[in-house]
């Protein structure tokens, strides 16, 4: 897995707190068997009723790669669809002032990093983000900075989570089938996998 | 830290070791799976040449896309048929016991495998979709995952994941009359706020979930979820046995004797401790409906909507825009708010229990003129069990229309869907922006007692007031 180390370009500010999955990607384009294509349908219901008003809409955030949200951002619906839309877009990592747990895992497992930063920090980002779309942006996972033209803030994200995305070793499927043994020692264990027939043998 | 707590038992007993990430791998005792967030993760196998490492852990169905009405196949909705046929073949492919329509058990996930005896106190569970937290009804910690946390668990079994503090609420003392488990967990809600359990396992104690039976108990786990907890539980005790016997795979003879001793011992100590504990009083909790788009702006129903002076600054801004998208006024009562559309089901309440106190309400009633009111029973077994009860002809009486069963209008994967910005009165979980098929529908969510109410005053009414009517002469 590639190393997640620094993401540098520019930002998009999608602003509100509880912005749900439902939002992200409403869930009739769940009606599918891959992740290819939901790019084109995030924030598909803001984005109508916005009017070409959203910031996934406007020309000057095309192109951009680092999304700036408010508090629990991603609440609701477990759909991995909502951030798998958000990377086709082309969103490589997220700041915010918090984030629901099963979105910012999912996140995790498609080495999308969130950070998080103080509400001044996020606000104070977004406000610069709106004032100049074009400024130069960075999200510093070594350094947890973020940077945004000439403002630097300092961000937070979970010790162990940000050395897997450092040291790109953040898929844990590759991870877990190592130790197959201690699996079974530990189902060996569980009581009620004993008592059902299917797996006594476990 | 929390101590002694169900919680931490069962975390214990499942924790196969120690990531390098300081994450713990744990074992998932039951995965269960449906059609929408599970094709990926087995193409993602089939691209690293993995195989399914515990086929007989894993348990599928089909929910969130299909048909209602008719479901003849191949389905009408071409992207639907596909999605059928991909979890077909990977069911038989990978050798995974799947549930399909005609079954005979099929229904919504999390409404078959309790009722299957699929889930049990003491496991761990997993599944693609929130609601998973359901199952801690039983005292499982259960909890929903992404899709790459399915492959995750098809090929390993496990988990990398980060323990969680527990949170208790104790609730305690008797429900007033027309107040049930939907109003219980809406009123957490309201008060500990949609993000209040980001980071917590929220354990349920107290006399008012002691008394309620396993369904009540089901639908006050299922919204976990909404108020920011992954997962939420309730020690198992004699009604959780009770609920579990003879059930198609509860332990039977002197195994069954077993589980109950393992099932009281992983109970919550005495003196277990928890990172946070929060009370409420039963006597306090009206009917609750939402006004708003999150599942957290919840009033009593004979509340007014509230002014956004009333709200704590940091609430005053979803509010306004809830008070947009909603089209309703702050400072009038959410009682008479007119609503088109009527929804019984879901896995938060489409339940045989649910159905039968809806049914209750219905009988010998009429849906207002103009009102499109519709039941759909959560799965197979419980639309089978309602009908040989009759409840399906009350219903249809009453003017509801009587459904297959599935996630329906929960979240309107399948062709049925709220119109333009109609409002619905639904006893499902989640009233997000567009969450009903509509990009401007709106949902009002309350129990099922209360959706009978409007469906049959044709706006938002107190059940409490109907239940008068229905016992008067
Ligand atoms: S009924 Fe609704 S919440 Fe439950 S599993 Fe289906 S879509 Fe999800």
């Amino acid at each position: 897995m590639n190393q997640v180390q620094q993401i540098s370009g520019r930002g998009v500010p999608v602003i509100g707190n509880d912005i749900d999955t439902d939002r992200i990607i409403p869930a009739r384009f769940l009606r599918c068997v891959t992740f290819e294509g939901l790019g084109k349908q995030a924030f598909a219901d803001d984005r109508v009723q916005a009017s070409g008003q959203h910031p996934f809409d406007l020309p000057q955030y095309q192109g951009a790669n680092i999304l700036v949200v408010n508090g629990n951002f991603g609440c609701g619906s477990s759909r991995e669809h909502a951030p798998q839309a958000l990377a086709k877009w082309g969103i490589q990592a997220i700041v915010g002032e918090s984030f629901a747990e099963i979105f910012f895992g999912n996140c995790i497992s498609i080495g999308v990093p969130c950070v998080t930063a103080t509400p001044e920090t996020v606000q104070q980002l977004q406000k610069l983000l709106q004032e100049d779309p074009q400024v130069s942006m960075t999200v510093d996972l070594e350094a947890m900075e973020v940077h945004c033209g000439d403002f630097p803030a300092s961000v937070s994200m979970d010790e162990g989570l940000r050395q897997m995305l450092v040291t790109g070793t953040w898929d844990n499927c590759g991870q877990l089938i190592n130790y197959v043994e201690q699996i079974k020692a530990t189902a060996s264990k569980l009581p009620y996998l004993h008592w059902d027939p299917a797996t006594a043998s476990y | 830290m929390s101590k002694g707590t169900l919680f931490d038992k069962v975390w214990d007993l499942h924790a196969v070791g120690t990531l390098p990430s300081g994450q713990t791998q744990l074992f998932i005792g039951l995965h269960l799976i449906h059609e929408v967030t599970s094709p990926q993760a087995f193409a993602m196998l089939r691209e690293r040449g993995l195989k399914v490492l515990f086929p007989d852990r894993t348990v599928a169905t089909v929910d969130h896309i299909v048909p209602t009405e008719n479901q003849a196949r191949p389905f009408v909705d071409s992207l639907a048929e596909e999605m059928m046929q991909a979890i077909e073949q990977n069911a038989k492919d990978y050798g995974i016991r799947f549930y399909n329509i005609g079954s005979g058990s099929q229904g919504i996930v999390h409404v078959i495998a309790p009722e299957q005896g699929l889930t049990q106190p003491g496991m761990t569970i997993a599944c693609g979709d929130s609601h998973t937290s359901t199952h801690g009804a039983f005292g499982a910690i259960a909890f929903g995952i992404g899709t790459s946390q399915v492959r995750d668990v098809l090929a390993s079994q496990t988990l990398a994941l980060s323990k969680l503090k527990v949170r208790k609420i104790e609730v305690n003392g008797e429900l007033p009359p027309g107040v049930y488990a939907k109003d219980v967990i809406l009123h957490i809600i309201r008060k500990l706020g949609v993000k209040g359990g980001v980071g917590y396992a929220y354990e349920y104690a107290g006399t008012t979930f002691e008394s309620m039976n396993m369904e009540e108990r089901m639908t006050v786990c299922n919204m976990s979820i909404e108020g920011g907890a992954r997962c939420g539980y309730i020690n198992p005790d004699e009604v959780t046995f009770a609920y579990l016997k003879g059930r198609d795979f509860a332990p039977k003879g002197e195994a069954w004797d077993k589980a109950v001793e393992w099932w009281k011992s992983i109970r919550s100590d005495e003196d277990a401790v928890h990172d946070d504990v929060v009370t409420f009083d039963a006597a306090e909790i009206e009917p609750t409906v939402t006004w708003g788009i999150t599942p957290g702006q919840g009033i009593g129903v004979s509340e007014v909507i509230p002014t956004a002076e009333t709200l704590p600054e940091s609430e005053r801004a979803i509010a306004q825009e809830a008070y947009h998208y909603m089209k309703l006024t702050p400072g009038t009562p959410i009682k008479g708010t007119k609503i088109d559309v009527c929804f019984i089901g879901s896995c938060t309440n489409g339940r045989l229990s649910d159905l039968r106190e809806a049914a209750k309400f219905a009988r010998g009633k009429k849906v207002a003129e103009g009102i499109k009111a519709f039941v759909v029973p959560g799965s197979e077994r419980v639309k089978q069990q309602a009908e040989t009860e009759g409840l399906d002809l009350i219903f249809r009486e009453a003017g509801f229309e009587w459904r297959e069963p599935g996630c329906s209008m929960c979240l309107a994967m399948n062709p049925d869907k709220l119109q333009g910005d109609q409002i619905s009165a639904s006893s499902s979980n989640r009233n997000f922006k567009g969450r009903q098929g509509s990009a401007t529908g709106r949902t009002l969510l309350m129990s099922p007692a209360m959706v009978v109410a409007a469906a049959v005053k044709g706006e938002v009414a107190d059940v409490r007031e109907l239940a008068k009517k229905s016992v008067a002469p």
